[in-house]
């Protein structure tokens, strides 16, 4: 088990390596440098004064140099420019550039500076982060019970009533994407012109004191999707386990319907839908950036377009950390725990 | 011009589509009539499940083919404004002096934030993804399998790396990954142009392969063959690449040999939706490999001392074409809610674009007002993906039963 997870790990550390020197390579091509200096200087510089504007600020060299920096391994630069004034990387607001330390990258706590908030990216992220997680906990408080309650009873007895109607509506949710789910949901709760007026259609203010009025749409819209995935999946595997040997046995021994449900189907049938679940958060995500932007809600997803918009690199860079991390977590918890729940996977 | 009621609305919309209503009567009676010489397809039309997911998607490719091939169904010009008509509710009329330069009478869905009539965008907004999705989830299938078998097949260091490689994409967060494709800055740097170069030289190779390990023991077959086909699909792919690559090293034609040239923006879309789907599939195309190679067929072919591209692309893919034909079905239905996530985000396409995704976008500003404009092309979207589904789910239920 220690060496499955010891390579596992290894493995993971490779990945979010040559993911964020991807992430890296793209957003430091010289047309994006350039649209950066030109948003964070001004509009009409010439090409040459482009280039010096990046050569001052350690924009121009080597790729690999600068990622190096980005990590920690190499040396933060420290260059003269052209205009006179000394800049370093490592030196940030009320640091001259004496004090400043040799190294400053992520492996030092760093996660650098975002040009368009103009401040450390580092407490930025994690607030986002915090507000993210906070939206995902619910939709997953949300999901999680009624997707897999809405599974069970239709996969109970395949082809009955209810089995129809939890299948109807599971296909129907999963063609929904979030951009669809959340305009439809906006349109009959939240419209001013014809709709319930129930609850707002921006969670703007969730973010400081959310509430059922500010809260509930962006939690619908994100569940809504998942539920009817993970209600399929649950379906499935109940059916499956509903038609196996040893609960036809149990059935002719005389034990109670439910008791069946309960004591014998319901362990194995839910083996299958707790990997999906895991695997699921990571399209969350996706899912996340979708509902955060339609409802301006300031999470990672929200600030993921707002970086990428603007080519702020370093704070693209730490969403890319974070997000890349949590879909790499999931994945090993849902392999480890796949092992546990089910006896017949043995490792090697 | 009074404007329409809601009755009136539907009877209009419903006649705008009669078209549509005709090719879907004749294309289900033909069916249903020679269903039973038909194989899998008209297997189909003993599901009801099948039947409905088949109606959707058929409504909306005829529906897409008719505005774009004959210009039927659509009442405007999706892109002319009309400022009188801004925001303006469903079936509202068109100002006197426009009815009289011959435009139709009402906006039938009323019209968005610019003036533009939202039953229009949405009609033509169909064109757009049944000309992008199923080729798209094609080309993807291409480079999936062209890569899948061999790694199912051999294992091994190419099977390592690949899957790997293929890892790698699948953690990357879809829309980061949009977002770091399809900006205008990396079109400039022609990365995309380059990936198109790699991703599009699958399909060739494919092909290729495929005819090759049929036809080699009969070379007088093979030889003019695979140069007849290779040579048109060169001449194509060197067409689709060119264009966007001019003055790098793969602007191989001159464009006087170019057959067609398409828009910078819609290609980087088409790449990336490819690349972004390719990963996935090969994962899939792996898995049933490895789980058919050690089959007793297999075995014998290998004793018949058959070549491993002809077991892999002619033993083992035919036999494993079910669940692929299921995912495909859904493959284009996901790829249709990508192209849809990359409107929401003004990415690629151009702003003015009918597609459904960037209508959606527009609309959500002034949602909690005028809700008719992201509507329309919301359901639509909607009722595509869904029509994929029960397909896919009416294929899976026939192809299960023998």
């Amino acid at each position: 088990m220690l060496q499955f997870i010891a390579r596992r790990t290894g493995i993971m550390i490779l990945t979010v390596l040559c993911l964020t020197f991807i992430v890296f390579f793209l957003t430091n091509l010289y047309p994006n440098l350039e649209k950066l200096a030109k948003t964070q200087g001004n509009f009409r510089m010439s090409e040459e004064q482009v280039a010096t504007w990046l050569d001052n600020r350690g924009y121009g060299r080597n790729v690999f140099v600068k990622y190096g920096e980005w990590l920690g391994v190499v040396p933060g630069y420290v260059i003269e420019g052209t205009d006179g004034e000394t800049r370093a990387r490592c030196a940030r607001k009320g640091t001259s550039v004496e004090d400043a330390p040799t190294y400053c990258g992520i492996l030092q706590g760093d996660w650098g500076y975002s040009t368009v908030s103009k401040d450390n990216a580092g407490p930025l992220l994690w607030n986002r982060l915090k507000l993210t997680g906070f939206l995902m906990m619910w939709a997953l408080i949300i999901t999680v019970p009624v997707a897999l309650i809405l599974g069970i009873f239709a996969g109970m007895k395949e082809g009955s009533k209810t089995d129809r109607s939890v299948s109807t509506f599971s296909i129907l949710s999963s063609a929904t994407p979030e951009y669809v789910s959340g305009v439809v949901l906006i349109a009959v709760f939240a419209s001013s012109a014809v709709g319930l007026k129930w609850v707002k259609g921006s969670a703007a203010q969730a973010m400081t004191a959310p509430d059922l009025s500010n809260f509930t749409l962006p939690v619908l819209t994100i569940a809504l999707f998942n539920i009817g995935y993970i209600a399929r999946m649950t379906r499935a595997s109940m059916a499956e386990v509903m038609t196996a040997q040893y609960i036809r046995t149990a059935r002719l021994k005389g034990v109670s319907f439910w008791g069946v449900v309960f004591k014998h189907a319901l362990r194995n049938a839910l083996i299958a839908p707790f990997t999906i679940i895991i695997l699921q958060i990571p399209y969350l995500l996706t899912g996340v950036v979708i509902t955060e932007t339609l409802f301006n809600y300031k999470g990672i997803g929200w600030q993921l377009v707002q970086a990428a918009g603007n080519n702020d690199i370093e704070m693209l860079l730490g969403v890319s950390v974070v997000s890349v991390i949590i879909v790499l977590v999931t994945q090993l918890i849902s392999d480890i725990g796949y092992v546990y729940l089910n006896p017949r996977i043995r490792l090697n | 011009m009074d404007p329409l009621s809601w009755g009136g609305i539907i009877g209009a919309v419903l006649w705008q589509f009669l078209p549509v209503w005709i090719a879907l009567f004749l294309t289900f009676a033909i069916s249903i009539h020679f269903k039973s010489s038909l194989g899998l397809y008209g297997k189909l039309f003993d599901s009801m499940i099948g039947m409905i997911g088949f109606f959707l998607v058929m409504f909306w490719i005829y529906t897409g083919l008719f505005t774009a091939l004959f210009d039927l169904i659509s009442t405007h010009d999706p892109l002319a404004q009309i400022p009188e008509m801004k925001n303006k509710v469903p079936g509202w009329a068109l100002p006197e002096a426009r009815v009289d330069q011959g435009l139709y009478p009402h906006y039938l869905l009323g019209g968005d934030n610019l003036g533009r009539d939202v039953f229009s965008r949405m009609v033509k907004g169909s064109w757009v993804v049944i000309q992008i999705a199923p080729l798209a989830a094609l080309f993807a299938y291409m480079v999936g399998i062209t890569l899948g078998l061999p790694a199912g097949y051999y294992g091994g260091k190419f099977d390592t790396v690949l899957s790997f490689l293929a890892n790698l994409i699948l953690a990357f967060p879809v829309i980061l990954l949009f977002y770091l494709l399809v900006t205008p800055e990396i079109v400039q740097t022609g990365i995309p142009a380059y990936m198109a170069a790699v991703l599009f030289i699958f399909p060739i190779v494919f092909v290729g392969i495929l005819l090759n390990s049929k036809f080699v023991t009969r070379p007088e077959i093979r030889t003019p063959l695979l140069v007849v086909v290779l040579g048109i699909s060169f001449w194509l792919y060197a067409s689709l690449v060119s264009e966007q690559a001019r003055g790098t090293i793969v602007d191989i034609l001159p464009s006087w040999l170019d057959l067609f040239n398409i828009p910078g923006g819609v290609l980087v879309v088409f790449v990336s939706v490819v690349f972004v789907n390719s990963p996935t599939i090969f994962r899939i195309v792996r898995g049933l490999t490895l789980d058919v190679k050690s089959r007793d067929y297999v075995s014998a072919a290998q004793t018949r001392g058959e070549s491993p591209w002809y077991i892999m692309l002619w033993e083992i893919l035919p036999n494993v074409r079910g669940p692929l034909i299921v995912d495909f079905c859904l493959r284009i239905g996901y790829t249709t809610i990508l192209l849809g996530t990359l409107g929401f985000f003004g990415l690629g396409l151009p702003p003015e674009s009918p597609d459904w995704g960037s209508t959606i976008n527009d609309g959500r500003r002034l949602l909690s007002v005028y809700l008719h404009p992201p509507l329309a092309p919301a359901l639509a979207l909607l009722s595509l993906v869904l029509g994929l589904n029960l397909l896919a789910d009416g294929l899976r239920e026939e192809s299960l039963k023998d």
